[in-house]
């Protein structure tokens, strides 16, 4: 049984429809990338998976239980955790804030405090800035309190939105490390990228969608090989 | 990247020591009362140090400031801490203010037979008006849980257009009030049709109610709203109202009920106001629908957007000064307003976060410090993200 099951999801703002059945699974300890042009419905996509677009039709089940309709806050507090695009940072707090709020949900003091290490060791930079303004930090440093925050909250499924979102290539680098770390150590992620070179780099299957359904799917290295995917989508001629 | 063992070190003293202070602030049990009994305490030196004459010019305005206080403090809870907009706050505060002054003011006629103050200091005449500012918080409180349904839907300048009608409504029913019944046989001999509508006093306004609130009251009440707000502000309830500020969906991703927090920080902040309505009602023996209107409201707002969002000191602050300074220009009456729109807009170009930002009086010291202690350490500045 799948972690995360999606079945026949549509998804409209209005009468435009942004997502037409769509179904895809994320399978226990996976990293699955979604990746696909602007306004292909990535984000709509991850959004309505989080609570914060109800489907017009179809089925979204999250270790065996129905989850569509509900609110987003019941989402997270059951393990599935969304990193929104553009980070979502609460600037105005610290880092340390940053961090807490991601427990927000969680009573188990002496657990959250070994995690909050753990999120630490991922991240160095993070540690050097406890005590800042979260505002005031590069964009790769805020990318970097936002994934921690969410692994204080114990994902048992991290979606993250376009991590890479205008960083420099070397905070990329250092990013999909990361995601690549945090997946060794057992949390399944769900990432969805426009950078689809590093995504199916890190990624073990992959799904491709375009202008609101799922063309292809497969493992990540076949997809990275195909010659439709590296014409559309890797920049090779 | 990685610094060496000395500054790690440092950091697990700085987190014990946020942790500490963290249990500090949270209190076990009866520790975290200290600072309310302190507030008290203050409160009870300022009542009994104070010249005798209660109604002295520099009493009264010591109770206006407090009763200020209390209602910029709890409006900030809404408009600095949530990121809501509300301008109906003196609508909150007028409906305490009413339902307190209904109860002592009806409640004394029938248990003495007149509205004529009751009782020494504690006495069974304060208690009735304590009790009676409490029936006005939570009478506030409900009404500030039915204005705060629609910010679940509403944001900005439309939530501040519902809150504003709020205020607006409240004024209007108020003027069409009936006349008060003014002694204990009237009363005694009333008919359903003398209590609709409620007689509380129609368009003049509800006076005569006895002036129970003294400085004790007020600096007792205020004591106990500031360390709800701090407490409040420290807390994980608190955090997640900034966290709603600050970005509803990375809120909503990190498990915060956004709606619940948004009605928390209505009601809390209603109940506040619907005790100082019933201060400020005992303060000057008078309520009247006028203080439910516009131009109160927006006192407090102004309050909150000069002591900065969020800053509990900042705001008690900004309260202080816009109490008084209306009173200092009181000699240059016809200048009065100039300089009070003046200081405000010239407050709004040189510092439009606020008197102290987001931060509080004690944080801005810490900051210097800490600032000095680490421009030599090799951290860089960090380059401002987008």
């Amino acid at each position: 049984m799948s972690l995360l099951t999606v079945n026949n999801l549509s998804v409209s703002y209005g009468a435009i429809e942004a997502i037409r059945n769509c179904s895809l699974r994320v399978e226990q300890g996976e990293i699955v990338t979604l990746i696909g042009g602007n306004g292909a419905g990535k984000s709509t996509m991850l959004r309505t998976i989080s609570g914060l677009l109800t489907p017009k039709q179809g089925t979204i089940q999250f270790e065996r239980k129905e989850i569509q309709g509900q609110p987003p806050h019941r989402i997270a507090q059951s393990g599935l955790v969304h990193v929104p695009e553009g980070r979502g940072i609460f600037a105005n707090l610290t880092v340390e804030e940053n961090l807490q709020l991601g427990a927000y949900s969680r009573n188990d003091h002496a657990e959250i405090r070994k995690d909050r290490e753990r999120a630490l060791e991922l991240f160095p930079r993070v540690r050097e800035r406890l005590k800042q303004a979260a505002g005031t930090l590069s964009g790769g440093e805020q990318q970097m309190v936002a994934i921690a925050r969410a692994m204080l909250s114990r994902p048992r499924l991290l979606m993250l939105d376009e991590p890479s979102l205008g960083l420099a290539p070397q905070i990329v680098q250092t990013i999909f490390q990361v995601i690549r770390e945090i997946n060794n150590s057992g949390t399944t992620i769900l990432l969805v990228e426009q950078n689809a070179a590093m995504a199916l780099k890190v990624a073990h299957r992959a799904y491709v969608i375009e202008v609101g359904s799922i063309e292809m799917d497969g493992p990540a290295a076949e997809l990275a090989s195909s010659d439709e995917v590296r014409k559309a989508y890797l920049g090779a001629h | 990247m990685m610094r060496g063992t000395s500054s790690v070190g440092s950091d697990a003293a700085a987190v014990a020591k946020s942790e500490a202070a963290e249990v500090a602030v949270k209190g076990n049990g009866w520790t975290g009362l200290i600072p309310i009994a302190i507030g008290i305490l203050i409160a009870l030196v300022l009542h009994f140090s104070l010249p005798a004459p209660q109604r002295s010019y520099n009493t009264q305005i010591l109770q206006i400031i407090g009763i200020v206080i209390v209602l910029a403090v709890s409006l900030n809870i809404v408009n600095g801490m949530t990121g809501q907009f509300s301008i109906g706050h003196a609508g909150f505060m007028a409906v305490g203010g009413y339902t307190a002054a209904s109860i002592t003011y009806y409640g004394s006629m029938l248990l003495w037979g007149s509205t004529v103050k009751h009782g020494g200091f504690l006495g069974s005449g304060d208690w009735l008006f304590l009790g009676s500012c409490l029936a006005g918080g939570l009478v506030a409180a409900i009404a500030g849980y039915v204005v705060g349904l629609p910010s679940l839907r509403l944001r900005g300048d439309y939530l501040a257009i519902v809150t504003l009608g709020f205020g607006e409504i409240i004024r209007v029913v108020l003027q069409q009030t009936g006349p008060l019944i003014e002694d204990i046989e009237a009363l005694q001999s009333v008919g359903l049709k003398q209590l609709v509508p409620p007689p509380l006093g129609g368009s003049l306004g509800f006076s005569g109610i006895p002036k129970y609130t003294n400085l004790f009251w007020v600096y007792s009440i205020l004591a106990i709203t500031l360390v709800v707000a701090y407490r409040l502000k420290s807390s994980s309830a608190g955090r997640s109202m900034i966290s709603v500020r600050e970005d509803e969906i990375a809120a909503q991703a990190m498990g915060v009920n956004i709606a619940r927090q948004k009605v928390t920080a209505f009601v809390v902040a209603a109940f506040f106001a619907g005790v100082a309505g019933g201060l400020f009602a005992h303060s000057t023996g008078t309520v009247s629908p006028k203080d439910a209107g516009f131009q109160q409201s927006f006192d407090y707002v102004i309050m909150t957007v000069l002591g900065g969002r969020g800053s509990i000191s900042g705001v008690t602050l900004a309260a202080v000064f816009l109490t008084v300074l209306p009173e200092l220009l009181r000699d240059f009456e016809q200048y009065r307003l100039i300089v009070y729109a003046l200081l405000l807009i010239i407050m709004m170009l040189v510092r439009p976060q606020g008197l102290l930002g987001i931060h509080e009086v004690w944080e801005m010291f810490n900051r210097r410090r800490r600032k000095a202690e680490t421009s030599g350490s090799d951290v860089s500045p960090a380059e401002v993200g987008s």
